[in-house]
């Protein structure tokens, strides 16, 4: 990363069943803020907290394990699609839990996908497909928060659609969860954010 | 005892250069400059060591002995530092330290304890061994080190994604570190694949021709390659374990930044 500055005095908050989006120009450094939120990049000054503690006291996988950071870009899988999902169950912070191809049938059929899919051979999938799959991924390991940075951003307009249905679910249905994400597609940002965080440079 | 080779046949030897040259030259390959580069340098450089085992060999101290190791090893880990693309701040240091670690702690174990050299650094014995074993830990050690950075910056986002799904460091990064390693063997176990079928291995043929009888010779070349590859098993393993600890911090980060574009 270069030494360049790029912003600071960035205080937001999120709360429960919120879904925040984080706008503003190309390179103000949208995918840094959600990077650092996860704890993938430091933060030159600043801390984050979850639920009262600050990120440093977090073990990380604990951390990561609740506030979840979805690559815009997936990177190339191997196997079976149904291997893919399961792969982070064999993580230790994961242990408590199981893949059962049930719950990632059931999802992928919100997103208008056969079961069949399952199956298929994740390397030849679509960029919108790998960006599906790796969507349910993520939700299959019930994260706290979700940080989607463009993950629907290869999708058609009516994919997304459902995959936004899919996120309201999820946000429904846990206890105290809650969506930031970072999206080009101004719709999508008006429709689906129930706030709006403008992210601007250092002296712009 | 091999027949003496006087400086006129070496100049003989030579001449054979000539003929590279020549055709070079006829043919426009535009190599004859390095032909003779290449030659006077390794002429050079063979002569000066001669000159500097024959003093060695007379002083029958391990100290010159271990001071010559250490000078093969820094040159090692620049020679493998030099072929590696993806280098990060600290890459020399860990680059020796493996090499180091695995070529003398190999090496010593074969000349005391297999061989049974007494005294374990007699010259004859511990400079050919070390000088083999470095050579080829080297190339482990480089190749380890190269496809280990190199897919971390590729396959930075696979390795990336599960830290962000909640992997430690080593659960994210260990079928990168496993195919390294792997890597860094692969010249060792093709090379002893083919000995003795397509290759004659140097060392054996060497002692041939000074007169030892093959059956010795073939000993001498099995205890050496393995030593060679368990060298180069730990060399490699020891510069991934090292780059790894370097390129994923105990936050669980992946330091892409720390490799030198």
């Amino acid at each position: 990363m270069a030494s360049r500055r790029l912003w600071q005095g960035v205080d937001l908050e999120v709360g429960r069943g919120e879904r925040l989006a984080v706008s503003g120009p190309s390179g103000v450094g949208k995918s840094l803020l959600l990077r650092a939120l996860a704890g993938l990049d430091a933060l030159e000054g600043g801390e984050v907290w979850l639920r009262g503690r600050p990120q440093s006291s977090w073990p990380m996988p604990q951390f990561r394990a609740e506030v979840m950071y979805l690559l815009q870009r997936p990177a190339p899988a191997s196997g079976t699609v149904s291997a893919h999902l399961a792969e982070p169950f064999g993580f230790k912070i994961h242990a408590g839990k199981s893949y059962r191809s049930e719950d990632a049938a059931r999802l992928l059929e919100h997103l208008g996908r056969p079961s069949t899919f399952l199956d298929q051979d994740a390397a030849r999938l679509s960029g919108g497909e790998a960006q599906l799959v790796a969507l349910v991924r993520a939700l299959l390991l019930s994260p706290t928060v979700l940080l989607l940075d463009e993950a629907t951003s290869a999708l058609d307009a009516e994919t997304a659609e459902l995959a936004e249905t899919l996120l309201q679910t999820w946000l429904d249905t846990g206890p105290a969860r809650a969506l930031v994400f970072v999206s080009h597609d101004r719709a999508q940002q008006e429709r689906f954010a129930t706030r709006i965080q403008l992210l601007s440079g250092v002296g712009a | 005892m091999s027949v003496p080779i006087s400086l006129f046949q070496v100049v003989l030897a030579a001449a054979l250069m000539g003929l590279s040259v020549l055709l070079s030259w006829r043919l426009r390959l535009g190599l004859g400059r390095d032909i003779l580069i290449a030659g006077t340098r390794m002429t050079v450089q063979l002569l000066l060591v001669g000159l500097i085992l024959g003093w060695v060999f007379a002083l029958r101290s391990p100290w010159p002995i271990l001071g010559i190791g250490l000078v093969m090893t820094v040159l090692a880990a620049q020679a493998a530092v030099g072929r590696t693309k993806g280098r990060y701040p600290g890459i020399f240091l860990d680059a020796f330290a493996a090499i180091f670690g695995s070529s003398f702690i190999l090496t010593g174990l074969a000349l005391s304890g297999i061989l049974q050299i007494r005294p374990w650094f007699e010259a004859q014995y511990a400079v050919p061994i070390l000088g083999m074993v470095l050579g080829n830990t080297l190339t482990g050690v480089s190749l380890a080190q190269d496809r280990f950075t190199s897919d971390l910056g590729v396959g930075r986002s696979a390795v990336e994604e599960r830290l962000a799904l909640g992997a430690t460091r080593w659960e994210a990064a260990h079928d990168t570190v496993q195919t390294a390693v792997r890597t860094g063997m692969v010249p060792t176990l093709n090379s002893m694949a083919v000995m003795g079928l397509v290759s004659l291995p140097g060392m054996m043929t060497g002692q041939i021709l000074a007169g030892a009888s093959p059956g010795v010779a073939v000993r001498y070349q099995i205890v050496i390659m393995f030593v060679i590859a368990a060298s180069s098993a730990l060399g490699s393993l020891g510069a991934v374990l090292l780059a790894y600890r370097a390129l994923l911090d105990s936050r669980d980060r992946l330091r892409g930044e720390r490799l030198g574009k």
